[in-house]
């Protein structure tokens, strides 16, 4: 016991002390100045902001993924389903230069695009696809055990009382998967947030495009800029914890909602 | 097809005819027929692995036959999705959706029809009313089912199935994961609203005392086959195998002969007629309480007592027979048997078969 | 069979008639189509990074690629993530077992604060668990100065390396094993423990054997991590080639100097690494899915 609280307070609590201890030294105001630097808050908007919308593609496909996985059997579904947690093991430096040469305009998937006139090497685009990279496992894995939980009497009951299959999707089989859903997402999307190495490669960093805001922490602290880089990583911290607070939230209502029968 | 229906007259409700139906390799139901009629309680009754839930299943249209035929009212539904049958089902676990309230869980089906067919919001909530009323929940309305008892949960299940009004109401072991007393009444209650409501209900059962006490008629099934159908009197006066008589209750299996129309035992005479067209060696199965105890001069034959115990005024003594089989007879109250002591066995009753049969 | 009705009129369908399709799954053009997005969409997403990796690597030919592997500081940014990793893991490794000991077989108050905080390194960015460290004992940091005065240093150095690698893996073990070791219970223990063997006995010999897959496992996903960590590392190691440079952080130097063969192939080791990674993993839970379902939902 002890020696847990020990090693805890080591490892994670004195650095994280650290960080409010700077943060707060620059006080709110300074914070606020860094957080209304346009620099910063382009960066924050954008990281943010696409994380968003890669947690969204993430879930969507994510969970269709999950649904085929766990629903139908085909040939070579074992494999595509250890393929899902590439991300995870996969090095975010390996993956990240491995993007940016596909989709760069002269790498396999780049070139096709550029020519049909999409740019996504070096603009947010790259960023959303790094970070959708990033995202699915959690999209997958956090659905994938409740369909595999979901009781198929409860399909057929539906089925004998009349309801089309779609109908049976829609008001049925969904409903209890949206809390998990929605977990997958938060989770998804604190993670694209946060992620740095697969994202700087492909996404070209140029200020109020395509930086996003753990680059600039990096970019700071190579200024020597500590008050900055914490003040950044504050209210990324912040934002973070709210996300965090958010599933707990989520989960604790769907046990009391959705409680064993 | 219209002759058939002709045939089979307005009464029959439901016509199994020669399904068969084969999970990978095991053959779950060899070419079974049977006619359901019109407003009755029809049982199930069968041990498990007996296919009776597979028939179920296969009327409901959950499941499909390899071969055969399923006839609802005369017209051919074997190609029916289940959604087009019209059938309430009701499953053991309930099946009821979580997340739903209620009374969601019952107006369920009607709301899942497609708007030309769906009753208008009021009737829909009047008709829920009603049928919370049947099923004595009205006050558990806005409840999930979460918040409810076994019990309660399998009212909701069956007033969810009744809501459509089903043309058949099936129910699969219906009470096979609630308690004793909870399921004795759920039985009683059962009956009267078949009554009240004269719906035609199939239920599968593996409990012979639930199927007599509930059903109009019961349907006795053993690996696949049907092995007969008939009132609950019926089947346990007139039970057509050894199969079906062994399956509805205790019985004591003694060789005996057929002589002049009567049955023997150990050269004994017994009040057991022989059955028509039999051989000479009969099999004679003795329920508990055809068998009395009597001195051994007068015996069938002699057991020695095993043990003994005392339950609402009768005697149930186990006994080891000269198979050395244990079987339990029943006595009054009143003389005492230690253990190893022998005692004799008159036969006063019994269910003779031709020892070849099975 | 005396209720049987023989009838003529309806025969037996010789042919079995086309079953409608199952009830509790879609129609077969949906199926199918739902089945192809989800391989089209990995195979695009998962699949051809990887593919590309390889390919890259080996586009120069075996020379090249050995070359690449076999220079100076490859080798040295080898060394150093195996010495940060051989640190880092069993460290975690030792932590993770106690943790999740104490948290699945005791009951204390702040119990749930304490599973937050080791699950917080999850949702942190590398970028701010490496920032956090240089914080504290950066030349401007809580320690700084201290540290310059007695000449210790830690940051742009492997010890800053090895505490940020044991930050960013430090929920790894634990996380895996606290849902096995409560799905458990302690009534094992406490049996062997009537039967008079020591606390630490029945450890070894109940709590460990029953636990060594989900064990073998996370330790095998923080190892993992532990190599191929790139934000945090990155921000504590300043990038001293030959010196503070780990294998994530030489393919970014070699990426950025556009030596795009030697990059990949130095990349292809921790791209094998993930893949024997992945393999292990589905071997596992294929051979052992009770033991690994219960902690595998968060990663």
């Amino acid at each position: 016991m002890g020696y847990t609280l020990m090693i805890l307070g080591l490892v994670v609590l004195l650095p994280l002390a650290a960080l409010v201890l700077r943060a707060s030294g620059t006080g709110l105001g300074g914070i606020w100045s860094v957080a209304t630097d346009p620099r910063v808050g382009s960066a924050l908007r954008i990281s943010f902001g696409t994380s968003f919308l890669a947690a969204l593609v993430s879930t969507t496909f994510g969970s269709v993924v999950a649904w085929v996985l766990s629903r139908y059997d085909f040939p070579g579904r074992r494999l595509v389903d250890a393929a899902v947690d590439l991300p995870f093991a996969l090095p975010t430096a390996v993956a990240g230069i491995a993007l940016a040469s596909l989709y760069a305009p002269n790498g396999l998937i780049g070139s096709m695009l550029s020519r049909i006139g999409i740019e996504v090497a070096y603009t947010p685009v790259g960023i959303l696809i790094a970070m959708i990279f990033i995202g699915l496992p959690f999209a997958v894995r956090t659905v994938q055990p409740l369909i595999l939980e979901l009781d198929r009497e409860i399909e057929e009951a539906s089925a004998t009382l009349g309801a089309s299959r779609w109908h049976t999707i829609s008001r049925i089989v969904l409903p209890p998967l949206i809390p998990a859903v929605l977990t997958g997402f938060a989770l998804a999307f604190a993670r694209g947030v946060g992620e740095y190495g697969s994202i700087i490669f492909i996404a070209g960093n140029l200020p109020y495009v395509s930086e996003i805001a753990p680059l600039l922490i990096v970019i700071k602290l190579s200024e020597f800029d500590y008050a900055g880089a914490a003040a950044i990583a504050s209210i990324m911290l912040v934002i973070s914890f709210a996300t965090l607070l958010l599933i707990n939230l989520i989960q604790a209502w769907s046990r009391r909602r959705f409680g064993h029968v | 097809m219209h002759a058939a229906t002709d045939r089979i007259g307005a009464s029959t409700a439901i016509q199994v005819a020669d399904v068969s139906k084969t999970f990978d390799t095991a053959a779950v139901l060899h070419q079974l027929s049977l006619d359901v009629q019109a407003g009755e309680l029809l049982a199930l009754l069968g041990p498990s692995g007996s296919g009776k839930t597979t028939l179920l299943r296969i009327i409901a249209g959950l499941d499909h036959p390899d071969s055969g035929r399923i006839i609802f009212g005369g017209e051919d539904a074997t190609g029916l999705p289940v959604q087009q049958r019209a059938v309430g089902f009701v499953f053991q676990h309930y099946a009821l959706f979580k997340h739903l309230t209620v009374a969601d869980n019952i107006a369920y089906g009607l709301n899942a029809r497609e708007r030309k067919r769906r009753p208008p919001k009021a009737e829909i909530k009047n008709r829920v009313g009603n049928l919370l009323d049947l099923v004595k929940l009205s006050g558990f309305a806005s409840r999930y089912p979460s918040q409810l008892s076994g019990g309660q949960r399998q009212r909701v299940a069956l007033a969810r199935a009744l809501a459509v009004e089903p043309r058949v109401l099936l129910l699969d072991e219906p009470f096979g994961a609630l308690d004793a007393q909870v399921r004795k009444d759920l039985r009683r209650w059962l009956r009267e609203i078949h009554d009240r409501t004269g719906q035609t209900t199939i239920f599968v059962t593996h409990d012979q005392d639930e199927a007599l006490e509930l059903s109009d008629r019961v349907a006795v099934l053993d690996k696949g086959r049907l092995q007969q159908v008939g009132t609950p009197d019926e089947v346990q006066e007139q039970p057509v195998s050894p199969t079906v008589l062994k399956f509805l209750g205790d019985a004591v299996e003694v060789s005996a002969v057929a002589r002049d129309g009567g049955v023997e035992v150990n050269g004994r005479a017994t009040p057991v007629q022989a059955p028509a067209n039999s051989g000479r060696d009969l099999k004679l199965y003795v329920r508990p309480w055809q068998i009395r105890l009597t001195r051994p001069d007068d015996a069938h034959f002699v057991a020695i007592v095993q043990s003994s115990y005392r339950t609402q005024g009768r005697q149930r003594i186990e006994v080891e027979g000269p198979d050395r089989k244990p079987f339990v007879v029943e006595s009054p109250d009143s003389v005492r048997f230690s253990v190893g002591e022998p005692v004799g066995l008159e036969i006063i009753g019994g269910y003779p078969f031709d020892a070849a049969l099975r | 069979m005396s209720d049987r009705v023989v009838n003529a009129g309806l025969q037996p369908s010789v042919t079995p008639v086309r079953p409608p399709a199952s009830v509790v799954t879609e129609q077969r053009g949906v199926r199918w189509l739902l089945i192809a997005i989800a391989i089209v969409f990995l195979a695009l997403f998962l699949l051809l990074p990887l593919l590309t990796v390889i390919v890259e690597a080996f586009s120069k030919g075996l020379g090249a690629y050995a070359a690449a592997l076999t220079e100076p500081d490859a080798v040295a940014a080898l060394r150093l993530t195996l010495t940060v990793a051989a640190i880092a893991v069993p460290f975690n490794l030792v932590f993770g077992v106690v943790a999740a000991w104490a948290i699945a077989k005791f009951e204390f108050r702040g119990k749930n604060l304490l599973i937050t905080l080791i699950d917080l390194p999850f949702s942190v960015s590398p970028v701010v668990s490496g920032l956090i460290y240089v914080l504290v004992f950066g030349t401007q940091g809580l320690l700084g100065p201290w540290l310059i005065d007695h000449n210790i240093q830690i940051i742009f150095a492997v010890p800053g390396i090895v505490l940020a690698t044991i930050f960013v893996t430090f929920p790894f073990v634990a996380r895996q094993l606290i849902p096995l070791m409560q799905e458990q219970g302690t009534l094992e223990e406490e049996a062997a423990l009537t039967l008079g063997a020591s606390g630490w006995h029945a450890f070894w010999t109940v709590t460990l054997p029953n636990i060594r897959w989900g064990l073998f496992y996370s330790v095998l996903l923080c190892n993992a991590r532990a190599m191929g960590e790139f934000g945090a590392v990155s921000v504590v190691s300043g990038h001293i080639r030959g010196l503070t440079n780990t294998i994530p952080l030489h393919v970014e130097i070699l990426y950025n100097e556009y030596n795009f063969v030697a990059s990949f192939a130095v990349a292809s080791l921790l791209a094998g690494l993930a893949l024997v990674t992945l393999v292990i993993k589905s071997v596992l839970e294929w051979r052992y899915s009770a033991d690994i379902a219960a902690g595998a939902r968060r990663h």
